[in-house]
């Protein structure tokens, strides 16, 4: 059932579109990343904000995919902004979640340590805060990486989506080996993403290793 | 602000509120839809988790198939369905029981497993058995975090019953892909309105009931594929 000479003749396309997945994918994690870093610095600086900020980035996350993306399409019409604004949207609540975790399981003794030290808060916070929170950080943009993989499939209805877009056309051309092509590679590519983060978080922190 | 007025018009005409493609007739789909999705992935979670959490057997094997579950993206279970079942709403079911599955199998089986084990050595002492054990000694606290994993589970099935719309499945998501296909953005934007309020609406009971319990909120999310950290 499966066509390798379809495959082999959409080579071109697909190679394009899983290019395309991972760029949106990547943006969008980037952006929501920086966003959710800068509404968490917010946070420690008036604590009352906790509670509104993951209160509306809860909201957007529960807000369906397709609705989201049908209510910002007359807005900024059919575009790759249209499809990154509801993406990066989406990672808001993951990231934001986590880091705040993260940044609280700090243990006191470490802060109290670099006190002393004389560490100002901001060199307390990029030295000593944001390393030992690594674990739990990387543990969010993992889920929100591999959440937007998945989602990136939904904008293939207002024209972007990646992979999505080579599911749609063997939708629309009745093409199973498109179909499957693009579900096997969007599975893998999540799958994958995951794996080689989960890597990469215990690399750069050893001194989590063994500790659960 | 035209958009406004035409979205305002667009609830106020009655003939949007009637018959086969009228808001009560969509939601009810909706609805219906979500549920039969969610008493099947309850079906399947429930007893699973409660069996792998009670025995420890399997949890390795049902973390990873949990994980598998959640990179596999909807939208794209959705289209392979109907390659299998045709269009129609049987199509929407497999993508919405697969979605379904890990929160409630993981929350489940973990909750179970993080029960004090003396607290359960000390009711098979008692002479309880298995059953029982689980019933009136392993289920009792591990609620709130099974509890936590249908909710999930819920939220997520009713977000992506919307896109069953496309593979000609009834539910709000029809006013949203006709609107978009006709480009009647005033029927598209009605629909988003009402999915994202029911979506908002089932996130408020659920919040509501689990401040009666007095239950806890705001913890880290776990990866589910690579193994948490």
């Amino acid at each position: 059932m499966i066509r390798w000479d379809v495959i082999s003749g959409n080579l071109p396309l697909i190679g394009q579109k899983l290019v395309e997945h991972v760029l949106l994918t990547v943006t969008a994690v980037g952006i929501g990343l920086v966003l959710s870093f800068l509404a968490v610095l917010a946070i420690r600086r008036w604590r009352g904000l906790a509670g509104p900020i993951t209160g509306i980035a809860g909201v957007i996350y529960t807000i369906p995919s397709l609705a989201l993306l049908a209510f910002l399409v007359p807005i900024t019409h059919l575009s790759f902004t249209t499809a990154e604004i509801a993406l990066v949207g989406y990672t808001l609540l993951i990231l934001i979640r986590n880091l705040l975790a993260g940044l609280d399981a700090v243990p006191l003794d470490a802060l109290e340590a670099a006190d002393a030290m004389g560490y100002g808060s901001t060199r307390r916070l990029w030295q000593v805060e944001l390393p030992l929170a690594l674990p739990v950080i990387a543990a969010g943009v993992r889920i929100a990486v591999v959440t937007t993989i998945g989602l990136v499939m939904v904008t293939a209805m207002i024209g972007e989506g990646g992979l999505g877009q080579v599911m749609l056309r063997g939708y629309n051309f009745r093409n199973d080996t498109l179909v499957l092509t693009g579900f096997v590679l969007t599975v893998a590519l999540g799958i994958g993403a995951d794996l080689a983060l989960s890597w990469a978080s215990r690399r750069i922190t050893p001194w989590a290793a063994g500790r659960n | 602000m035209e958009l406004v007025t035409s979205v305002v018009a667009w609830f106020t005409d009655p003939a949007n509120w009637s018959g086969s493609n009228g808001v009560p007739t969509r939601i009810w789909e909706h609805v219906v839809l979500s549920g039969i999705a969610m008493a099947i992935a309850l079906a399947i979670g429930l007893p699973a988790g409660l069996a792998i959490g009670h025995t420890g057997r399997w949890v390795r094997v049902s973390t990873a198939v949990a994980g598998l579950g959640r990179a596999v993206p909807s939208y794209a279970l959705l289209i392979l369905s109907v390659g299998y079942l045709g269009l129609g709403f049987a199509s929407a079911l497999p993508a919405l029981v697969v979605l379904a599955v890990p929160p409630i199998l993981v929350n489940t089986s973990t909750a179970i497993r993080d029960v004090d084990r003396d607290i359960v050595e000390a009711g098979r002492a008692m002479g309880m058995s298995g059953v029982t054990v689980l019933r009136e000694v392993e289920i009792p606290p591990a609620l709130p975090v099974m509890a936590a994993g249908v909710r999930v589970a819920t939220l997520q099935v009713i977000a992506t019953a919307t896109l069953a719309a496309l593979v000609a499945g009834g539910g709000l998501g029809r006013y949203i892909v006709d609107g978009f296909a006709l480009q009647e953005y005033e029927r598209m934007v009605a629909g988003a309105l009402l999915v994202g309020g029911l979506a908002l609406l089932t996130e408020r009971a659920f919040t509501i009931i689990a401040r009666r319990r007095g239950e806890p909120r705001n913890v880290a999310w776990t990866p589910a594929i690579g193994g948490a950290e």
